[in-house]
């Protein structure tokens, strides 16, 4: 090869190589920016406020700052979503993979798709002007802002990720195992619930433990239509706030940097990242389970 | 005696069988209903939005800024700003993107680093969006110094995507055969010149699916522009790309918040705008993706 070519071919591995440690950057910048302001916000703030308080107030004059009203709006709303997504999305993906001929899923997995690519303030869009409405109009103390609708809508968003991932995990089951239990006489729901379903566990597993994740770090559908008042409640008729929209509630106002408002963002955006990526590991195990077994 | 008890064991079978089919039955609709609340939850939220929304649909809604009254208000600034950063993030993310999918294809060795780097993408893919505003707020707004600009928000959509189409630039060039890149090694192309002038050239339909597929997450992505403090009321011209900017998604969460019903109608109509907008981006990735695939 000639000189020209040689660095030509050096030169260009050098930056593609640059490009794909870009993505090694961004974990660290996150971690890194996290961990700056989260720090500066520990040095005002004990841990074990942080983590065990039930009052979150950093806005108002006597600041408390116990996150656990945050964690319990979260929870509240991903628990709800995950009664609406998880149920429909095994279901969805037990038609899909099971029963639904070759012209049936090319028909019904763009509508499925669709779903999925709708922005997400459009569906908060939805649950405070739609959901909202018709809520109260079967339990008149719904509040104008409720962890309710929230939930319904997030878990009709997060169906798709739901039955496209327990799907393949179906699909991935081995046609010999369905062959074997047809010949011992079971029926078509039988050979799916007694023996594709248990097959496919650990792939299934891993679409609700992300559905989770989603659920947990989804923005705007709470930001709209949950509300912003940090409580510790159950009921889901009422007005709560999660992490997520704290920090969209505090970037919205004009807060200086370097006060202990815009340190709490950063804080609360740590024990999101954390919350995540602990699930997300978690269902990466998961999915390689199941890969392993069976491909 | 015999022939009676197994013609009863028959009976008690045939019973069973048939509860057992009508159980199976049950499964399948209860399976379909699944699928098609989902559908009707879309077409639900579709047909609300296009009521609501319609009447607001007219020239002023493209040529206006935002204002105090829904009568005069529209998404110039706001359509303004999402293409100016879908241009921007284009530029910046589809060569790294790319760049990278071919790096851990072609070149990369089996090493650790390589590991580390595929492990790092897997992981990104799952951060939640807002997340990546906060990097986008520390890193790029404060950090570089770079203010609540048009740039900083480009730059935070970059990272944002990068593994979407690091993902699918993979996936694509996968998918070209082995025999291609022997044959252009055994007529003495260097491995370069066989990435570039070859598979590249053969993926590049699905990878140009990828992107578009990618730009259609952004431009929807609302919650880590919100974090970098993207403005919802701007009534200029977007300059350059120093200018603080709206973006579609900002500007109808903006409308959303107020409690006035016009701006409400007038929401739906920007969320009809902005789903026009990524429909046919889908739509013109699924032509592309049936037009120029290469079946193997």
């Amino acid at each position: 090869m000639t000189n020209r070519r040689i660095l030509e071919q050096k030169t260009v591995l050098v930056i593609i190589f640059l490009f794909a440690l870009v993505s090694v950057f961004t974990t660290f910048g996150i971690i890194g920016v996290l961990l700056q302001e989260t720090i500066l916000f520990f040095e005002q703030v004990s841990i074990v406020e942080f983590l065990t308080g039930t009052r979150w107030t950093p806005l108002f004059a006597s600041k408390k700052f116990g996150v656990l009203p945050l964690v319990n709006g979260t929870v509240l709303v991903a628990a709800g979503a995950m009664v609406v997504a998880l149920p429909l999305g095994l279901l969805a993906a037990i038609y899909m993979s099971e029963y639904a001929s070759t012209r049936a899923r090319s028909v019904l997995k763009p509508f499925l798709e669709i779903l999925a690519g709708i922005p997400t303030v459009v569906y908060g869009y939805f649950a405070l002007l739609f959901v909202t409405p018709i809520l109260k109009s079967i339990f008149p103390q719904t509040q104008a802002f409720n962890a309710l609708s929230a939930s319904i809508v997030m878990g009709f968003m997060i169906l798709p990720t739901v039955a496209s991932v327990s799907e393949d995990a179906l699909s991935a089951v081995p046609r010999s195992l369905r062959e074997a239990a047809y010949a011992l006489g079971a029926t078509k729901a039988e050979v799916a619930t007694q023996v594709v379903v248990p097959a496919a566990l650990s792939g299934i597993a891993a679409a609700f433990i992300l559905a989770i994740s989603r659920a947990i770090g989804e923005t705007m559908i709470v930001a709209i239509a949950a509300g912003q008042q940090p409580k510790m409640t159950l009921n889901p008729l009422e007005s709560i706030e999660t992490m997520t929209a704290y920090i969209v509630q505090v970037s919205l106002g004009d807060t200086p940097h370097q006060s202990i408002a815009y340190q709490t963002i950063f804080a609360v955006g740590m024990l999101l990242f954390l919350m995540t990526l602990v699930m997300n590991i978690i269902s990466y195990f998961f999915t390689k389970r199941f890969r392993e077994v069976y491909e | 005696m015999t022939a009676i008890t197994s013609s009863l064991r028959d009976i008690t079978f045939e019973q069973q069988l048939a509860q057992r089919q009508r159980r199976g039955k049950i499964l399948e609709i209860a399976a379909l209903i699944a699928i098609l609340l989902g559908i009707a939850m879309l077409l639900t939220l579709l047909v609300d939005v296009v009521i609501d929304g319609l009447p607001w649909l007219r020239p002023q809604l493209f040529t206006e800024f935002p204002s105090r009254f829904p009568e005069k208000s529209g998404l110039r600034s706001a359509i303004q700003g999402s293409i100016w950063l879908m241009v921007f993030t284009s530029i910046m993310v589809i060569p790294i993107g790319v760049g990278a999918g071919i790096y851990l294809e072609e070149f990369a060795p089996r090493n650790r680093l390589t590991e580390f780097i595929e492990i790092n993408i897997a992981n990104l893919a799952g951060v939640p969006s807002i997340i990546y505003g906060l990097l986008g707020l520390g890193l790029f707004v404060r950090g570089l110094g770079l203010g609540r600009s048009l740039i900083a928000g480009a730059l935070t959509m970059t990272l944002l995507v990068l593994p979407i189409i690091i993902v699918t630039t993979r996936e694509a060039i996968r998918a070209v055969p082995r025999s291609i890149r022997l044959a252009a090694l055994a007529l003495g192309a260097s491995q370069w010149e066989t990435a570039r002038d070859h598979v590249l050239v053969y993926s590049m339909p699905a990878i140009l699916t990828g992107v578009i597929l990618a730009m259609s997450r952004a431009i929807g992505e609302t919650a880590p522009l919100i974090t970098i403090g993207a403005l919802t009321y701007i009534a200029f011209d977007l300059r350059g790309p120093l200018d603080i900017f709206t973006v579609l998604p900002i500007q109808i969460f903006n409308w959303v918040s107020l409690p006035q019903k016009g701006f409400h109608d007038l929401a739906a109509a920007g969320i009809i705008v902005l789903l026009v907008l990524l429909l046919s981006m889908n739509a013109l990735a699924i032509w592309l993706r049936n037009r120029l695939f290469i079946r193997w």
